[in-house]
């Protein structure tokens, strides 16, 4: 029996989650809490102050992110979370700063800002959550919806094209940009470490499952079935060309890390040329925090 | 407190509006500003882009108008004191974050220059017809406060008042100029920073365990927390608890809104700001506000001249309304005359607060130019009659 007690211990990973507000709104065999995991995992094996970590998330299922962390954590709009964060990270540089949203949310009303703070370097790190829809609101079609599957806006089947999202983002100009799937717990986990510890505009997608509206309405199974899939057609291919790594209906889901490069972030190159251009007037600040 | 001393430019200077509300805000405290450039506002965060990095702060021109208006929130929950600037199309687009400092109660501050609409409109040219999208262009309910700067050292003045009003009752403050009041040139005295006051931000003494985030005090207003300070506060534009959590049930949304609303309602003796001039005893009483107030005074003058007894009303806050103020007047006087560059905003709110008691006169057009005087004096001496 005291071996019994003994055992009924703390979840690690509690100490990171706003326990008060589980359980959370996330279908059975949805993948963000997977990767919320993840991520508290990632913060524990790298022993990072949390209270220098900030979560900022859009609008949709993955913005609700931001809700269930127990760390300085702001719900912001629909599209609009990396300028947020720009702005956050910006006035106080000390907080590594965490974008935690969808695909809908960061790539279509907020694909705009994404790209600009890529281009820029701002020292951020996204985590996106693609589940290939828009599921909050019922499963309409997005930005990364795949070729030839029934969505709620597309009741005859899409037929456009989608974003390629580590390509798009390389293009733009990111220094990290990785791809796992909610299968791949431990290889996220380890990803998330490695952006941490990058400075500049970093980048990991996610696919998830989205059973209830995604894979339902396809014929594609429960969440279970979609993590069979995930583990028989993902194959780990690390520095692989982001352009050959288009997702497909039911095609290979390539993961890896896809790009580990340098450059100066926004706040260093707006650093260095001020000082060269202002000389002693330069006043550099720490923070812009007021009294 | 006294303003930090490295924002303030003391001395006296000759200044358009744009630049002297620049000023305004260092010496307020802004040391953080994302924009987007528009005609014709641009001028205030050239200024800032070219000021603030010798004063110790940042200035980051963002990818379009949305962006620029919530970059600025996450400096502010970041620490900084932050505004943006911009004119009509842009503003159209800031209507989402007005909403969202509304919910989240993020001070800061939005200064307008006004330009002619609907749309693109007139660029360069000057109108006073975003006075009720300010007040009513994001959704929900809410209140806002907004000053009209009629001259450069008002832009000065009041910018430093916004900045103020934003810290005490956590939300966003508008400064509403115009082209005109942006691009005229007058003198600006920018007194000594410990004749400047500024209201700091309110941060809690309370320990992490102990705060909650959104529970008000007796002003109804709540302190906030210093991020990265391990308060790990939550911060949404979903309808929220005291402690910041999602609770979107009628009985929060009531409480949390209404009290959104109170915490302006309640101290609008305190936030109110307008000039009253010879009001006792006038026939007649024209009420203006920003450039308008100055072609106005010149209409005033000449009705004087002519044995009619003009008194002066200008808002300095158009929101609040001076509603009080305005309904006693109307009980005294013949009639109201409202000059404004639109085709009637603030005027409705004159009706609305002499409810019947005098006749209201109206006296305005489309923007692209100021007023010709003789057109109000026309006004005042028919309802004078």
């Amino acid at each position: 029996m005291s071996e019994l007690t003994e055992l009924t211990v703390q979840n690690p990973v509690e100490e990171f989650l706003r326990m008060d507000r589980i359980p959370h709104i996330w279908c059975p065999g949805c993948g963000i809490g997977t990767s919320v995991n993840s991520f508290a995992h990632a913060l524990i094996d790298a022993k990072i102050d949390t209270r220098n970590v900030a979560i900022v998330s859009g609008i949709g299922c993955t913005g609700r992110v931001a809700g269930y962390v127990k760390q300085d954590s702001f719900h912001t709009t629909h599209g609009r979370a990396i300028p947020f964060a720009t702005g956050l990270k910006l006035a106080n540089p000390k907080l590594n700063v965490v974008v935690y949203s969808g695909d809908g949310d960061l790539f279509a009303i907020g694909g705009n800002h994404l790209i600009h703070a890529a281009r820029r370097n701002v020292d951020l790190k996204v985590i996106c959550i693609n589940n290939l829809i828009y599921a909050m609101t019922g499963g309409q079609t997005g930005p990364t919806t795949p070729n030839d599957v029934i969505t709620s806006t597309n009741p005859y089947g899409t037929f456009d094209a989608s974003f390629n999202l580590p390509y798009l983002v390389e293009a733009a100009g990111a220094v990290y940009v990785a791809r796992w799937t909610a299968f791949h717990v431990r290889q996220l986990a380890r990803s998330i470490q490695e952006m941490f510890a990058k400075k500049g505009f970093s980048f990991i997608e996610v696919l998830s499952p989205c059973p209830t509206l995604y894979q339902r309405r396809n014929k594609m199974g429960d969440g279970l079935d979609t993590m069979k899939f995930y583990k028989e057609v993902s194959k780990i291919r690390n520095g692989a060309a982001t352009k050959d790594v288009a997702l497909t209906k039911s095609g290979e889901i390539t993961v890896g890390k896809f790009v580990d490069r340098e450059r100066s972030d926004y706040r260093d190159l707006l650093h260095d040329r001020l000082l060269d251009s202002l000389g002693d007037d330069y006043v550099e600040t720490e923070a812009c925090t007021c009294q | 407190m006294h303003a930090d001393p490295a924002g303030v430019m003391t001395g006296t200077h000759f200044l358009d509006g744009d630049h002297a509300c620049c000023e305004g805000a260092l010496a307020a405290g802004a040391r953080f500003s994302s924009g987007y450039p528009i005609t014709p506002s641009t001028e205030v965060v050239e200024r800032f882009a070219a000021r603030v990095p010798t004063v110790g702060g940042t200035f980051i021109q963002m990818e379009d108008e949305l962006a620029a208006s919530i970059a600025l929130q996450g400096a502010v929950w970041g620490g900084a004191k932050a505004f943006t600037v911009t004119s009509g199309p842009g503003f159209s687009l800031m209507m989402e974050h007005i909403g969202l400092a509304v919910m989240t109660e993020t001070p800061c501050v939005f200064v307008d220059v006004q330009r002619g609409g609907p749309s693109t409109g007139l660029p360069t040219l000057p109108a006073q017809a975003d006075m009720m999208q300010v007040r009513w262009g994001s959704h929900g309910d809410y209140e806002v406060i907004a000053v009209c700067p009629n001259s450069p050292q008002e832009c000065f003045d009041l910018t430093i008042t916004a900045f103020n009003y934003a810290e005490q009752y956590r939300c966003p403050v508008f400064v509403m100029m115009d082209e005109v009041v942006g691009h005229m040139t007058e003198k600006v005295v920018i007194p000594p920073p410990e004749q400047i006051e500024v209201t700091p931000r309110r941060y809690t003494t309370l320990p992490p365990d102990e705060f909650l985030a959104f529970k008000p005090g007796d002003d109804l207003v709540p302190d906030m927390p210093r991020t990265g300070e391990g308060y790990n506060v939550h911060v949404t534009g979903l309808t929220h608890d005291e402690r910041g959590y999602p609770d979107m049930t009628p009985a929060t949304q009531d409480k949390l809104v209404r009290r959104l609303q109170d915490k302006i309602k309640k101290n609008v003796d305190k936030i109110t700001l307008y000039e009253a001039e010879q009001i006792e005893g006038a026939e007649v009483v024209v009420v203006s506000y920003g450039i308008t107030s100055r072609v106005a005074q010149r209409a005033i003058e000449l009705a004087r001249n002519k044995g009619v007894k003009v008194g002066k009303f200008r808002l300095i806050t158009a929101w609040p309304f001076p509603e009080k103020q305005i309904a006693e007047i109307a009980a005294k006087v013949k009639a109201l005359v409202v000059v404004e560059l639109n085709l009637g905003q603030m005027v409705r709110e004159v009706e609305r607060a002499a409810a019947g008691k005098a006749p209201v006169r109206f006296v305005g057009h489309a923007g692209g130019s100021v007023h010709r005087p003789e057109d109000i004096l026309q006004a005042i001496m028919e309802v004078a009659r």
